[in-house]
């Protein structure tokens, strides 16, 4: 840190410090994933009598399997997987019409548009979930996957609409007037010469959405109460309430509800670091 | 074809009716029903704003948000200077001297936890902290005996920080990481050359680099902590004796247990409150940062 020592880690042992701590923190991060996949595969005798530190004594998938069954995990992973996938393409097709109006539409008053959507994005899902609980009983939504679709379209399009707009105000207007040259009305423009260009920012989008969703707690616990139209977290959550679930349950069951989230993780890890990074420079 | 603005207007269409069901209307209905008392049947009574005179003689209303004011600790300030420094060390001195491979094999351990449906985190969270799970097993290992850290009124908001902190450590890092991709190579050179040591760089450079990032890092973790549930719900409902309440958990527990909608709706709006207020205040603060 010294003047006289300008860069001490291009030989130094510093750097080693430095590599050492980070994957310290590192590992720090990763202990409560290795207990829990440790203590997944124990049977339940073998976690009474050896505790929670030990390794297991044999490879058991009873765990596994029992939470399995106890709340029809496909059951859940059908559910998420329609409700996620929904939102995610019902909720980008929602922002891409919105932001075209907006970001090359230019219409009047868009920055207060654009603002109502922002705070939208905003209002806690409190401020909204009582009269939305009320509506779904009112219109016989309550309970179904459509009710929580239709919410989160809408809360996940509030905030697509704001990062597609700013990305379509800078839209190259040459493209914009060589499809009008070649006589493509605004829909055509839309779909032929709009969305091709700003794919990797749809696509972007199209997973955040998926993970955001598929991971809500919330608006979910409220309108889903059914076996049949739960989710995978809600699944967990509802059955550590019932406080049946032995350790080794338990633990199995919070392996399998993260699992596809940190499969989809792996496969889209650049997506979504860069997808991160989108939303925070707009 | 019209070829005036006018036409883009219909694409509004869709985004306006679908807003307007899902979140006009119940906003407007929230605010209406916050004037009244009301259990969820029969008809609401108009009260006016006796709501939230109720509220603001409320000693859990007050719990709720100081326990929030542990969140912004726990969600931004912590994971912010804990981001910055883990950043600041994969980029400069692992990415450079250890290679990318091992800095983003860093990055996305970090960024683990983040990826996890957040309720599923406090289960596993739980667990670990419970009187049989894996944290006392290590305290009597080491024999330290043990403790019911989310039972004690004392530990729990501690221990509902420590969770928060791990899940919220990867977002800062990997949104720095992406800052530092686009400083200037140049100016650390120059800064080298000129015989600045790590820290003096880390100050000149990476700080201010980075500002508009760390900007957007602490607005958007400043909102998700006025707004966590989740980790609430899955640790300690609230418990014991409300000591990790937090306003949304307050807002439920009105709403659906004791069936006070009235009163829920006015704690409701009162969150939406702070949030707008929060965020305009950060905005003004940006503006006046960039002049």
């Amino acid at each position: 840190m010294s003047r006289a020592d300008p860069d001490r880690f291009r030989q130094g042992k510093a750097r080693w410090v430095v590599l050492v701590l980070v994957a310290l923190t590192a590992a720090l991060v990763l202990v409560p994933f290795a207990v829990m996949v440790m203590n997944a595969f124990k049977s339940p005798a073998d976690y009474s009598g050896n505790g929670p530190l030990a390794w297991p004594e044999s490879f058991q998938l009873d765990g596994l399997k029992t939470y399995w069954r106890q709340v029809q995990f496909e059951g859940k992973l059908l559910n998420s997987v329609v409700i996620a996938g929904s939102v995610a393409v019902l909720g980008v097709v929602l922002s891409l019409l919105n932001a075209y109006a907006l970001g090359i539409g230019r219409v009047r008053g868009r920055l207060w548009i654009v603002a109502l959507f922002l705070l939208a994005n905003m209002i806690p899902q409190e401020a909204l979930v009582y009269p939305l609980y009320a509506m779904a009983k009112w219109t016989g939504l309550y309970n179904s996957r459509l009710s929580v679709i239709i919410i989160f379209t809408v809360i996940q399009s509030a905030f697509g609409t704001y990062l597609l707009a700013s990305v379509l105000g800078t839209f190259p207007k040459a493209l914009l007037e060589a499809a009008a040259l070649d006589g493509a009305g605004r829909w055509t423009t839309l779909w032929r010469v709009v969305v091709p260009t700003v794919r990797p920012t749809l696509s972007v989008l199209l997973i955040f959405f998926f993970i955001w969703t598929w991971n809500e707690f919330f608006i979910p616990l409220v309108m889903l109460i059914d076996n049949s139209t739960q989710t995978v977290p809600l699944a967990l959550a509802s059955l550590q309430g019932d406080r049946l679930m032995d350790a080794t349950t338990t633990n199995a069951g919070a392996l399998i509800s993260l699992l596809p989230t940190v499969v989809f993780f792996l496969i889209f890890q650049r997506t979504l670091t860069r997808g991160v990074t989108v939303g925070a420079v707009k | 074809m019209t070829r005036g603005k006018a036409g883009y207007w219909w694409y509004l269409l869709p985004g306006a009716v679908a807003f307007t069901a899902v979140v006009a209307v119940p906003f407007g209905a929230n605010l209406y029903l916050s004037l009244t008392k009301w259990s969820g049947i029969g008809d609401p009574r108009w009260i006016g704003l006796d709501n939230y005179s109720r509220l603001l003689r409320d000693e859990v209303f007050w719990t709720s948000f100081r326990n929030t004011a542990a969140m912004v600790i726990a969600m931004v300030v912590v994971p912010t200077l804990i981001g910055l420094l883990l950043s600041a060390a994969l980029f400069d001195v692992i990415g450079r001297r250890f290679g990318p491979r091992t800095a983003s094999f860093l990055r996305a351990t970090f960024y683990l936890p983040q990826v996890l449906p957040v309720v599923v985190a406090g289960i596993l969270w739980g667990w670990l902290l419970r009187p049989d799970g894996a944290v006392n097993a290590v305290g009597r290992a080491i024999g330290l005996g043990e403790h019911d850290w989310l039972g004690d009124p004392k530990t729990a908001l501690p221990m509902v920080m420590l969770v928060m902190i791990w899940v919220q450590i990867g977002y800062p890092v990997v949104i720095f990481l992406a800052a530092l991709q686009r400083v200037d190579p140049d100016l650390y050179e120059a800064a080298e050359i000129d015989g600045a040591g790590w820290f003096a760089r880390f100050r000149a450079i990476t700080l201010p680099q980075i500002r508009p990032e760390t900007f957007v890092v602490t607005l958007t973790c400043t909102i998700a902590a006025l707004k966590v549930f989740g980790p609430i719900w899955a640790l300690t409902r609230g418990g014991p004796d409300n000591a990790t309440t937090v306003p949304s958990y307050f807002a439920y527990n009105a709403f659906f247990n004791k069936l006070q909608v009235g009163y829920g709706a006015a704690v409701a709006t009162a969150l939406t409150l702070v949030i707008v207020a929060v965020s305009i205040g950060f905005l003004k603060v940006q503006r006046r940062a960039e002049e």
